[in-house]
């Protein structure tokens, strides 16, 4: 993994990665790349030695690798199921949220801040913080509120302060925004969790070392089960926290195809007039620029003014990428695809029902691409990101509007 | 020298103030500018709206936005700029992704060679922490531009060395940590960069939560060379839309005033 080793060192994947932040911020970001070193590398005080035991016995590691009977006969190939659903919280983002609030308390920060799009990382933050006992609050755009309102609850209830947002369109993006601003004004004694692979270095390659676990785990339970390693890894990407976690124990396997799927939205173009890309899928129609201190693939207009992006779901819905993802998909070690809105929402439909896992609308995407796929080999991998009981109000909503085959009927709620 | 470097000798001590070109229409900015001009504006800051602005504060984020959604575009601007005739330098202040977009082919050159044509005196870039700006540095020499960095009350030590190295124009002080506006009083913080900044070779101007006469006067006195005011004229423009120049001209006085009664106080610079 040679672009991710010098990547320790400058914070560059190929063109991508940087730090392009405010002058304020760039001796925080200095000494969290000094922790990062010191504590995740080198394993200072037994750092990583206490993340794995509190990613066991709190988080609930590790997460099983279930081979899914239904869609394997469905589809004629092997689907193993990788199950960060079943993580405490319900979401792979627990991985990072801990690794991060651990490490600020290793580094004496009293203080957490984080931005959360559809909730996922706002909640497995407030866990964290509440688990290490630090203090918490997290920006959420208005919108985000309110189609995730069962995280706002959880947040709240694990004692964290909720921020809304309501500049722009009130989704991550803004939230990323003010979370920023936050950290400018209280860098000193305060750590800003960012939840992806996403912003300075060392971010993106930090996030990834914490998500890690889940390629790691998944290619020693492929060993057990399979005999070898998978022929192909599939995971949703908006940020690519969890598309990393996934993929990064297998970037040097060649034999592995590593396929990052998309929010494609209602269209893959995007609309000049109007600022806005109905769609979340950056790495397949994105271009290079800078965004929330690093240079990646963007959603942006030909002046390079950030576009508004969208997704039915919350968390793939962001103009950006991490640069990591950028960099592999630039070099053809990672492909890109994308799946629109409705055939998330009949792969949500679809596992709900035949495997008895609701998924997150996020990792509704994953699974809707093994509809169409062509040559993803005998044994694939699918990383269930997340569980999708956050999402039901949505879907119960978006299943309305659309005649989504086998679909329960939800008349039931009015 | 350049022009801005001389535009703070020429005075015994300067007034930067900062608008967001395009806010609230592309036609009013060319009238605000000739305000601040005639106001006592030694360096003119314009503001090029990108959507993103992660370093400002709500006041700015708002004209920003207004500016946006009036039209402006960097070519507007560039037009814009082109067709002043005011005899204060003109300095842009974005963000990254705007230069590093612009013309046909990514890269930061074009912007800087029409920022150049179009009669700017510099660039300012609150995205671009001097680790970024190796590329951007040259092409401002080769362009005659000055690169104007911030400094921030956590700036110290060898990252202060390295801004200081490569900056030129003026050094912009940033008074507190946070994001820009107005705020009641002048920070502590304020005297300690100042003295941090004592050895620096190009003038030393200080921002973020200047909006009284007053608060120039205490910067000046604590030896800065001149005072950044922005979200106190964004506050005018907000409320008065197409028709600020007027109280524009009004505040920029008071903070010229308040700037130069300053300076008597001044301890020597060393």
């Amino acid at each position: 993994m040679s672009d991710a080793d010098a990547s320790e060192t400058s914070g560059k994947f190929g063109e991508y990665g940087g730090q392009y932040v405010p002058e304020a911020l760039m001796p925080a970001i200095s000494e969290l790349d000094d922790a990062y070193r010191r504590y995740v590398l080198d394993n200072e005080d037994g750092f990583m030695d206490d993340f794995r035991a509190r990613l066991r016995d709190f988080g609930g590691r590790p997460t099983p690798l279930q081979h899914a009977e239904t869609l394997s006969s469905r589809y004629g190939f092997d689907v193993y199921l990788k199950r960060e659903d079943l993580l405490h919280g319900g979401a792979h983002k627990l991985n990072n949220a801990l690794g991060q609030v651990l490490l600020a308390k290793y580094m004496g920060k009293e203080r957490i801040i984080a931005e959360t799009g559809a909730g996922q990382h706002g909640t497995a933050t407030a866990m964290a913080a509440a688990h290490l006992d630090m203090d918490c609050e997290v920006f959420m755009g208005e919108r985000d509120i309110n189609r995730q309102r069962p995280n706002v609850f959880r947040m709240r209830l694990n004692g964290a302060e909720l921020n809304p947002v309501s500049t722009g369109s009130g989704t991550l993006k803004e939230a990323t925004n003010e979370a920023m601003r936050e950290w400018a004004t209280t860098v000193e004694d305060t750590h800003y969790v960012i939840g992806s692979v996403v912003g300075p270095h060392p971010f993106p390659t930090m996030v990834r070392d914490f998500q890690s676990v889940i390629g790691t785990e998944a290619k020693r339970q492929a060993e057990e089960q399979i005999g070898g390693l998978p022929d192909s890894v599939v995971a949703c990407a908006g940020g690519g926290s969890n598309t990393m976690g996934a993929f990064d124990a297998f970037v040097d396997d060649d034999t592995v195809s590593l396929v990052a799927v998309e929010a494609g939205g209602s269209g893959l173009k995007i609309d000049e007039e109007e600022g806005l890309a109905p769609n979340s899928a950056s790495l397949s129609i994105g271009e290079e620029g800078v965004l929330h201190g690093a240079r990646t693939k963007l959603l942006q207009n030909q002046d390079g003014q950030i576009l508004e992006s969208h997704s039915v779901s919350a968390g793939l819905d962001y103009a950006g990428v991490g640069p990591e993802l950028a960099d592999l998909v630039d070099d053809d070690r990672v492909q890109a695809v994308s799946v629109d809105d409705d055939a998330a929402l009949e792969a949500f439909h679809r596992l709900s029902r035949t495997e008895g896992i609701i998924p997150a609308l996020e990792t509704s995407h994953a699974l809707a691409y093994l509809e169409d796929a062509e040559d993803l080999g005998e044994n694939v991998v699918v990383n269930v990101s997340g569980r999708g009981d956050k999402d039901l109000e949505s879907v119960v909503e978006e299943t309305e509007k659309r005649d989504i085959d086998g679909a329960p009927s939800m008349g039931v709620f009015e | 020298m350049s022009a801005i470097h001389a535009a703070f000798e020429d005075t015994d001590a300067a007034l930067v103030p900062y608008i967001t070109a395009g806010d609230p229409t592309p036609d009013a900015t060319a009238a605000q500018v000739r305000a601040l001009a005639a106001g006592g504006a030694d360096v003119i800051e314009l503001g090029l709206p990108f959507s993103e602005p992660i370093a400002d504060g709500p006041t700015i984020q708002n004209a920003i936005q207004r500016a946006l959604d009036a039209g402006m575009t960097p070519d507007r601007f560039l037009d814009l700029v082109s067709g002043l005739d005011v005899d204060v330098p003109l300095v842009c202040m974005t963000y990254f992704n705007l230069i590093y977009q612009y013309g046909d082919d990514r890269g930061i050159e074009p912007f800087v060679e029409a920022a150049a044509d179009a009669g700017l005196a510099g660039l300012i870039v609150p995205d671009l922490p001097v680790e970024e700006s190796d590329a951007l540095k040259a092409a401002c020499d080769a362009h005659g531009l000055d690169l104007v960095f911030i400094v921030a009350p956590t700036t110290r030590g060898e990252r202060l060395e390295r801004v200081l190295e490569r900056v030129s124009g003026f050094v912009y002080v940033q008074a507190r940590l946070g994001t820009t506006g107005a705020r009641a009083d002048v920070s502590d913080q304020t005297h300690d960069s100042l003295a941090r900044l004592a050895e620096a070779d190009v003038p030393r101007a200080v921002g973020f939560g200047v909006s009284k006469g007053e608060h120039a006067r205490e910067i000046v006195a604590a030896g800065a060379e001149g005072v950044v005011a922005g979200s106190v004229f964004v506050d005018i423009i907000a409320e008065k839309g197409t028709d600020a120049a007027d109280e524009l001209e009004t505040t920029a006085r008071e903070l010229k005033e308040g700037a130069v009664a300053g300076v008597a106080p001044r301890p020597e610079r060393t």
